[in-house]
């Protein structure tokens, strides 16, 4: 199991299917085409938790285009963007 | 000594603050800005006097929005006309503890006395979270105690605690070294609470169940949906049909009043005073009251549930359609109360435009103070019948009349988008999905109690003295002797009312629906005491006592269905663009919605008057 975690290449959370689980990698904000500045989106996103190491698990999706997301990180449940989520990279 | 409550949104908060104070709280503004200050009072054991302030939940010190920057300024005591408060309570959900741990690592700065209250304990212990409290109160260094809001007794220990903590003579106020944080500071916080928790916290493998459970149907693409649209159906049938019987013996009481002060005082204008402007009139809106409380209760109860951030969730792309922010569902869905709450809970948008265009919109959903009025015109002229054996016919008018809002809302905001607002980068959806918990009866109670208290206050202030001027203005000058006709013909009411209604006769209204919109702009729901005392006047107490039955016989169907549109579109509360003045600052957004808003209302009612009467409803 997590071995099959070490060779997962990693991806953005954005483009992540439901019920896909795994570890923040890092931030991109630059990768996000938000309408917030960089600092500002990386700053929102770390207050809602999402950290480098943080587990996260995608849980449900939205009706149009699979938008929004709610995802599970550590043991809160955070809905956003897939454009935002785009920002975190996970593996 | 002064408290005050800083905590992320969801923490529990609010019940903590209920459970300390009951009902001795009082809301008002803060000066300046139009953020609610939640203040009350209670009484330690030993007998200290505390003061204690609810501030408005926040993730950050940051200050992004109107709320967040309040926290910050109370927390570091630079409001104005505001005493710094000797001692911060810092509450968290004991479930949930990461992004609390992190803003009391923040709040720790500012150097303020901080003590972190561990909410929801008994829930956090039967999911198997178990938390050393000594130690996480060495690691953090602060005092840190558990409670249980929503249960007797259950916040003993805090307040033991803070009487120990107000006891010593000089409560260690350290020196103010917040900044705004970085975005690596912010990092640093959010890990060092991490190591924090994993040190202290011993947190289960699986999390809640049931939130998983419920979320998996009540967030699933299509079901939930369909949940939702039940649950806002089922909402509009409990507001007529639950209410009804509720309402027959209150209209029954104020009728019985009416009836003895008849009775007790000799005809003149005394009589006339009380029975047809002060009884008949405020009677006629407190009856509306059960309605209200049921709605509230509805929204309450869906909020501490924690449906409300699923519905934004569910909601968010629809309404992105339109042109609005998944946040603007909750501001829009408290509108159905009252469109001033709703106005002002838009502050949780932080995007200006997106809380723009939802501030234009939100006067076009239902408010309660329509229900009034909807409800008179739908029993006097909408027969009581069951279609497909289950649903109310007057029910399901009702529920049109709220989906007409809801679509024109949705259609308006389009268009702004479409035209005012082109060049338009969504802003971020992100919110924070609670886990469920079961709604606590005191704490609704409460919530119920205080918005009863306003709607009262308001029937005993803005709607009587509006009663005493209709009253005034159907009354004089009186009837010349031995004239002909109702007395009411003569009165100053009658002259404007047809001064008015050569504007307003295309839209198939009479003089008295002219003069009963005049009023009607204090407050939609005084339109009906309004309708009631003209046609008292006009018609003696018969007439007062059946307005409905009055309304059927001197209106037509196509008169009342123009009434009953163009109440769905009229600018027709002068609080409502007053609110609006001052959440965005300027003369020109009001000015812009009350155009809209009229010009709307208008066309509207004069096709659905020329098509009823083109249908022979004339």
């Amino acid at each position: 199991m997590t071995e099959q975690n070490d060779i997962r290449a990693p991806l953005p959370l954005g483009a992540a299917k439901r019920g896909y689980s795994g570890v923040i990698q890092h931030l991109a904000v630059g990768d996000a085409a938000s309408a917030l500045a960089a600092d500002e989106l990386e700053s929102r996103l770390i207050e809602l938790g999402f950290v480098e190491g943080a587990r996260v698990e995608v849980l449900h999706e939205g009706i149009i285009g699979r938008d929004p997301i709610a995802v599970r990180v550590e043991n809160v449940t955070i809905a956003l963007r897939r454009r935002e989520a785009m920002a975190i990279i996970v593996a | 000594m002064h408290l005050a409550l800083v905590g992320t949104p969801n923490s529990g908060k609010t019940s903590l603050f209920n459970a300390l104070t009951g009902s001795r709280q009082k809301v008002a503004n803060y000066p300046g800005v139009t953020v609610e200050r939640k203040e009350g009072s209670f009484v330690t054991p030993s007998g200290r006097q505390i003061s204690v302030v609810d501030l408005p939940g926040t993730y950050s010190l940051r200050g992004r929005s109107p709320d967040e920057e309040i926290t910050r300024d109370m927390v570091l005591g630079r409001t104005a006309g505001e005493t710094a408060p000797d001692l911060v309570l810092c509450v968290a959900d004991a479930t949930n503890l990461r992004l609390t741990i992190r803003l009391l690592l923040e709040l720790k700065s500012t150097g303020r006395p901080l003590m972190l209250v561990l909410n929801m304990f008994d829930i956090a212990t039967r999911r198997g979270v178990s938390v050393d409290v000594p130690r996480l109160s060495e690691a953090l260094g602060v005092p840190v105690v558990t409670s249980i809001a929503v249960r007797k007794g259950g916040t003993a220990d805090l307040l033991r605690r803070t009487d120990e903590i107000a006891a010593q003579a000089h409560m260690p106020v350290a020196q103010n070294l917040w900044q705004p944080l970085t975005v690596a500071q912010l990092r640093a916080t959010q890990r060092e609470a991490d190591r924090i928790i994993a040190a202290t916290v011993s947190l289960p493998a699986k999390p809640d169940t049931w939130t998983a459970r419920i979320d998996g149907v009540v967030l699933h693409p299509v079901a939930g949906l369909a949940i939702l649209a039940a649950i806002l159906f089922v909402m509009f049938q409990a507001v007529f049909a639950w209410a009804q019987p509720l309402m027959e013996r209150l209209s029954s009481a104020f009728e019985a009043l009416g009836q003895l002060v008849h009775d007790t005082l000799p005809a003149g204008l005394l009589q006339s005073f009380l029975q047809n402007g002060v009884i008949s009139g405020v009677g006629s809106v407190i009856v509306f009251l059960p309605q209200i409380i049921i709605i509230f209760l509805f929204i309450l109860l869906l909020e501490d549930f924690g449906y409300m951030a699923r519905a934004a969730f569910l909601m968010d792309r629809i309404m992105g359609g339109a042109g609005l922010h998944g946040r603007a569902f909750i501001p829009l869905l408290s509108s159905f109360a009252c469109a001033i709450p709703g106005i002002m809970a838009t502050r949780v948008i932080d995007n200006r435009r997106d809380r723009l265009t939802t501030i234009l919109i939100a006067p076009l959903m239902t408010c309660s103070a329509r229900i009034p009025v909807y409800t008179l015109i739908i029993s006097a002229f909408i027969p009581d019948n069951q279609v497909w054996g289950w649903v109310n016919l007057r029910g399901l008018v009702m529920f049109g009349l709220y989906t007409a809002g809801i679509t024109s809302a949705l259609g308006v905001s389009f268009l702004i988008k479409f035209f005012m607002l082109r060049d338009y980068a969504p802003a971020p959806f992100m919110l924070e999905l609670p886990d469920y918990k079961l709604p606590r009866l005191k704490s609704i109670a409460i919530g119920v109690y205080t918005r009863v208290k306003m709607f009262l206050h308001r029937a005993g202030t803005t709607i009587f003295s509006m009663m005493v001027l209709i009253w005034f203005l159907a009354s004089f000058p009186q009837a010349p002797a031995g004239a002909e006709g109702p007395a009411i013909n003569f009165s100053l009411a009658a002259i404007i009312g047809k001064a008015i209604e050569p504007l307003l006769a295309p839209l198939g209204f009479n003089w008295q629906i002219a003069v009963a919109l005049i009023p009607g702009m204090a407050a939609r729901e005084v339109a009906v005491a309004a309708l009631g005392t003209v046609y008292a006047i006009e018609g003696g107490k018969e007439a007062a006592d059946q307005i409905g039955q009055v309304l059927a016989t001197k209106w037509s169907l196509a008169t009342a269905l123009s009434l009953l549109v163009w109440y769905i579109f009229a600018p027709q509360c002068a609080s409502t663009l007053a609110v609006i003045r001052r959440e965005t600052g300027s003369w020109k957004w009001m000015a812009i919605t009350f155009a809209y808003m009229f010009v709307l209302a208008y066309a509207a009612s004069l096709v659905t008057y020329n098509i009823a009467y083109a249908l022979g409803a004339g």
